[in-house]
């Protein structure tokens, strides 16, 4: 017990800055929306806030592959509010929408910042906030800028609120090859180093509510699953016995833990109750089982099996019972998860000698590749279903994809000098406000 | 050809293992170990199997053995034991028979294709039919280890399908 404590204790990290992941859009959709986003008025003294919250905003709704922000150079007005809006300064310009904003001060440090969405064609209002921050608090008001403008122009709500989780490669201090589990915004920035290991870490899932990873750590040779508080580093040990400890997915309501142990032979499903700690076999089969992820009502578990000879997606209900196949596609399907809505599974399909990501559709059954790599694994959706990213291996090295649900906006996520980043979770939306 | 040069190279990485740790250690050097070419004069897995030889030592240390090659490789996806590791298998499992104090652990591996956690249970089913077989020989279970790594330790870096064949492996820790 004593043991098991001061391993605790030591693996309460502090946050660490670690290398950023560079997003850059390999390929835009075709009719993306122009829009223009006027940098932000400074009504106070001084320098102002650091971060050009304009600029922010801008450059999420770029990355959505939807919009088609005008560069500030092209601008033949930069108003503050809407009685300096003149809608024919962006109608020349081919504009259909706009957004001004300004910032004053508010409190000893804080600010107030206001913005206006126009329509710029029917030459009405569309929406406008006032918005309180903190210095520390401006690239998170920036992406709920950018949430409102394209939730209130497509219909669909924004994720550029979100975080991504991913597990990167480095080289330690001591030279050797370590494992860290590293947690950034969805734009990539402000990556921050929560578990670092020499020992492989593996399968990161985030909870329901965003404030708790479960991960894999083969800490001590060994593997066992961890949840871990993201803003804390505090973290428990749920699962560490004989055999395989792996593929953790949190049920809906965030109270149980789906995994794959082999603690009574070969990989099968169990349910772990988070509260009680009660533990609950879900598949009986000789075969492999592994990789269950919760469907969003709760009721089914999908997970991959090679009952059938080869790696494909069955269904198990969550209480239980026969294992329905879902694929009958090709020779290997693996690694499935439903999207937010439920309608489709997303999961690793072999294509001739190529792995890709590949979309089943579960109403009329309809199967689309949404990956050209030799290589792609580990697909997760964006809480809003308009994106999936994953993992790729492109000229020898691990990097990050993102498609979009139509597969028409690729991005590419780097780490610089080429560093290895794979498994990749993208965060669901969350409740909490970060401050510092 | 490829079952030769992997031999070979099975063959090239318990050499290195032997020149690297003692039979008792816990980790081998294996682990990403820069795999050298030993020349026509290294020895075969089934050339080591036949010969006998005249060692005074631990039985592990003696590269004439079978028990010299620790490192069982698989072909895709298949975790049956290939025709020509199974002698090596058995020898290990006759060993662990008479020698009732030793303990080994078994490392099973995959290759990077597919899905991780899938190549997990790969790597433990590729464990456990060397431990079975082991098992067969008279070994003990408490003296075999299984663990899995999928595909997150690689022997070779690499896309190519000799570097995938170096990764699909079990290997044998004493």
């Amino acid at each position: 017990m004593k043991i098991f404590l001061a391993f605790v204790v030591t693996l309460i990290w502090h946050l660490q800055a670690a290398a950023a992941l560079t997003i850059e859009i390999t390929e835009g959709a075709t009719g993306a929306l122009p829009i223009a986003v006027v940098p932000f008025g400074w009504e106070g003294t001084g320098n102002g806030p650091g971060q050009d919250i304009a600029a922010i905003v801008s450059s999420d709704l770029s990355r959505s592959g939807r919009f088609k922000p005008l560069p500030v150079s092209d601008m033949l007005a930069q108003p503050h509010s809407d009685a300096q809006v003149e809608y024919r300064d962006w109608k020349v310009l081919g504009m259909e929408n706009l957004v001004v904003g300004r910032i004053q001060p508010n409190g000893s440090d804080g600010y107030l910042i206001r913005f206006q969405l126009f329509d710029v064609f029917r030459g009405s209002l569309l929406t406008g906030y006032s918005i309180p921050a903190t210095e520390g608090d401006l690239r998170a008001v920036a992406h709920r800028i950018a949430d409102i403008v394209y939730e209130t122009l497509t219909g669909s709500k924004g994720a550029f609120s979100t975080r991504i989780a991913y597990v990167a490669s480095i080289t330690g201090a001591d030279g050797k090859k370590k494992d860290t589990l590293q947690v950034a915004d969805a734009d990539g920035y402000d990556p921050q180093t929560i578990v670092i290991s020499s020992y492989p870490l593996m399968s990161p899932a985030w909870s329901p509510d965003g404030l708790r990873l479960a991960y894999v750590s083969f800490d001590r040779a060994k593997p066992a699953i961890y949840v871990q508080e993201v803003f804390t580093g505090k973290r428990q040990q749920v699962a560490a016995y004989n055999g395989i400890n792996g593929a953790p997915a949190w049920s809906p309501d965030g109270r149980q833990l789906a995994l794959t142990l082999s603690k009574d032979g070969n990989p099968e499903i169990y349910v772990l109750n988070l509260h009680s700690k009660g533990l609950r076999r879900l598949t009986d089969h000789y075969a492999i089982d592994t990789e269950p992820s919760w469907s969003p009502d709760g009721r089914n578990i999908v997970f991959t099996s090679d009952r059938g000879g080869q790696p494909q997606i069955y269904q198990v209900s969550s209480s239980g019972g026969q294992a329905q196949r879902m694929t009958f596609e090709g020779s290997y399907n693996a690694r499935a998860s439903y999207s937010p809505d439920g309608t489709s599974l997303v999961m690793v399909t072999r294509q001739g000698s190529d792995y890709r990501i590949g979309l089943l559709e579960l109403g009329p059954r309809r199967s689309q590749l949404l990956s050209t790599g030799k290589l792609d694994e580990s697909p997760s959706f964006a809480p809003n279903g308009d994106m999936i990213i994953y993992a790729t291996k492109s000229r020898g090295k691990h990097e990050l994809a993102a498609v979009s649900l139509d597969g028409r906006v690729r991005q590419r996520l780097t780490l610089p000098g080429g560093g290895d980043v794979r498994e990749p979770a993208w965060s669901p939306y969350t409740r909490y406000n970060r401050s510092n | 050809m490829k079952i030769c040069s992997s031999r070979k190279a099975a063959v090239i990485i318990v050499a290195l293992t032997l020149a690297g740790c003692s039979t008792t250690g816990g980790k081998t050097g294996a682990d990403g170990a820069p795999v050298k070419e030993m020349g026509e004069g290294g020895l075969t897995a089934a050339s080591a199997a036949t010969m006998g030889g005249d060692w005074r030592g631990n039985p592990l240390d003696n590269p004439d053995s079978p028990l010299s090659t620790r490192t069982i490789f698989f072909d895709f996806d298949e975790s049956q034991i290939r025709e020509d590791f199974r002698d090596v298998v058995i020898a290990h499992g006759q060993y662990l028979a008479a020698n009732p104090t030793v303990n080994v652990t078994v490392e099973g591996h995959a290759d990077e294709r597919g899905s991780r956690e899938y190549n997990i249970a790969l790597g433990e089913r590729r464990a456990n039919t060397v431990r079975n077989l082991m098992l067969a020989q008279g070994a003990a279970s408490n003296q075999i280890k299984t663990i899995s790594y999928g595909e997150e330790r690689p022997l070779a870096i690499g896309s190519d399908e000799h570097s995938l064949s170096q990764n699909r492996r079990a290997e044998l820790l004493y």
